[in-house]
């Protein structure tokens, strides 16, 4: 522990992350900008997650991480061995349980309260960057709210496919104000995003710091014609039975068997804790 | 009449050297203004002065806006200049390549001007889409290709479509035709003539072409070394030349 400062920042580098994330928080949406640190990780495992989780964490805190919603992915248990190692603060897979959590393509199933801040990884912050590569004007457009564009890319979505095909990092508007890049969850996911508990993005590469407060309102583009729709694949788990989860299709044999599984893995053993039984689980039920 | 546009004394330096100076202009509403010169003669540089894309060292760019009457649009707000670039002003470039959307389809390169306007609903962007692709004559099942796959002159009329689906009042145009091979040019020829007597188009319209503006303007400008060396009718200007180098560049091309 005395060989790295708490969560591995020196409190110089936490302090200017914190006045990014509080610039965030006073505008909505917004991507400010920050000097993004080598991590001793390489972009693309969350660096702009951990560098803002970094500078949340207090030592009473209890974090959680997940990556497409579980917690024992490689990508999940190198950033927790990392924050235990370095910060000493205690962690846990459950989600009620957890003050901080960072997360990889997910929002949890169970509701976040006011007490906890949920942390994403960002991979690209820049919602009108695969039309528009120029930044110079990216931001004016988002200085002018010049966002005809974020349409032309839905509109583009339906010629090719009938319906609006963008199913992950779905482009959302924040407080009526600033189109947002949601990282890439689910747009499953998108709804959860008004929520009770405080939401920071961090991209580590492209340097910048994103927030939605408690309770705003974030609203997914579409069309009057082609409204949005947080779909999922329409089945229960094959392991608790939720039917109002997001899930993974596992492929279980070369003979084309598959089950449907909750991507929360957290979530999901809660359920079967409490005696939830899904079809390919049955037998066990007590 | 309040003219439509109205064009005072308009200087641009590039460092020591002039883009363009001394130009004055009224522009009136359905009137077609061309701008012929020898290449280097500031034709370009004008015509970005004029449309926002370069700020002139002075001068006054006065436009009659639907809302407010006429305005100085050197000193409105970027936003509002941006706002009239996409509503009331079209810019029809040279290169298609520099006024479309080459990875985005013909539909959504028609469609976008819409969108950033606020409309919100699919069927009629498409629609309109569909319609102003037979206004330039491609066919309704070409909505779906990207620009790439088009040829010169069909992404050319893409850009027009592109550029007039919002129903603008006024249209720059910087050598619509170049890169054109000739009869691909007299058929872009007619379908703008067309365009601009049916939507009662104002535009201003640079070439080195006297063709064109034989056929599309009203009144024409000459210039030369960055001014307006001689302006009028463009029948009298092109059929009784009075400045030498007018002469000069009506005699050094077949009569047309
Ligand atoms: N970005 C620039 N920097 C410096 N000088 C420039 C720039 N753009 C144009 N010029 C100069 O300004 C003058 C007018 O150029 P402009 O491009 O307006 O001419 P033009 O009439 O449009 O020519 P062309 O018919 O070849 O397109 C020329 O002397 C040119 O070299
Ligand atoms: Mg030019």
């Amino acid at each position: 522990m005395s060989d790295y400062n708490f969560a591995y920042l020196d409190e110089q580098t936490k302090r200017m992350i914190r006045r990014a994330i509080l610039k965030g928080v006073a505008i909505p949406g917004y991507q400010v900008p920050f000097a993004s640190r080598e991590m001793p990780m390489p972009y693309g495992w969350g660096t702009g997650g951990v560098q803002v989780s970094a500078a949340c964490l207090t030592p009473e805190d209890k974090l959680k991480v997940i990556d497409q919603g579980a917690d024992d992915t490689t990508n999940a248990v190198s950033i927790r061995k990392f924050f235990e190692r370095t910060a000493g603060v205690e962690t846990t897979e459950r989600t009620n349980e957890a003050t901080v959590i960072q997360t990889r393509h997910r929002i949890p199933e169970e509701p976040l309260t006011e007490d906890q801040i949920l942390v994403y990884q960002v991979p690209i912050p820049e919602p009108l960057r695969f039309l528009e590569p120029r930044e110079t004007e990216t931001r004016k457009m988002h200085a002018l709210e010049e966002y005809g564009l974020m349409h032309v890319k839905l509109y583009e979505d339906i010629s090719r496919h009938g319906h609006i095909a963008t199913s992950y990092a779905y482009p959302v508007k924040v407080e009526g104000r600033y189109v947002m890049d949601p990282s890439p969850i689910p747009k499953f996911d998108n709804p959860k995003m008004e929520m009770a508990g405080l939401q920071l993005f961090g991209a580590g590469r492209e340097q910048r710091i994103y927030a939605i407060p408690p309770f705003t309102r974030v609203v997914s583009l579409d069309f009057e014609d082609h409204p949005f729709e947080a779909s999922k694949a329409d089945h229960p788990c094959d392991l608790c039975g939720a039917g109002d989860s997001y899930l993974d299709e596992v492929i279980t044999d070369d003979a084309g068997g598959r089950m449907f599984v909750c991507s929360d893995t957290d979530f999901c053993a809660g359920r079967q804790d409490a005696g939830y039984r899904g079809r390919l689980n049955a037998e066990e039920a007590a | 009449m309040t003219p439509l546009l109205s064009v005072r004394d308009i200087h641009k330096s590039y460092g020591a050297r002039i883009g363009c100076t001394d130009v004055g202009f009224d522009l009136f509403p359905g009137e077609v203004m061309g701008i012929v010169g020898e290449s280097g003669s500031g034709k370009s540089t004008l015509l970005n002065c004029l449309a926002g894309h370069l700020s002139p060292d002075r001068g006054e760019v006065i436009f009659d806006t639907r809302t407010d009457g006429p305005r100085d649009t050197l000193t409105m707000s970027e936003p509002e200049r941006r706002m009239l670039g996409r509503t009331d002003w079209a810019f029809v470039h040279q290169n298609p390549r520099d006024g479309l959307r080459m990875s985005v389809s013909a539909g959504g390169n028609v469609g976008e001007r819409l969108m950033a306007v606020g409309a919100r609903h699919y069927g009629d962007i498409r629609d309109s889409a569909t319609d102003w692709l037979g206004r330039v004559e491609i066919a309704a099942d070409r909505i779906d290709d990207r620009p790439r796959a088009f040829s010169g002159g069909m992404q050319q009329r893409l850009q027009i479509a592109r550029n007039l689906v919002t129903g603008p009042r006024l249209v720059f145009m910087d050598e619509p035709t170049g890169g054109l091979d000739v009869s691909v040019q007299a058929r872009l020829l007619d379908l703008l003539r067309g365009l601009v007597r049916e939507m009662g188009l104002s535009a201003i319209i640079v070439t080195h072409d006297l063709a064109v503006v034989r056929l599309l303007a009203d009144r024409l400008m000459v210039m030369k070394s960055g001014r307006v060396v001689e302006a009028g009718l463009t029948d009298q200007v092109l059929d009784d030349p009075q400045h030498g180098y007018t002469q000069l560049l009506v005699s050094s091309v077949l009569q047309v």
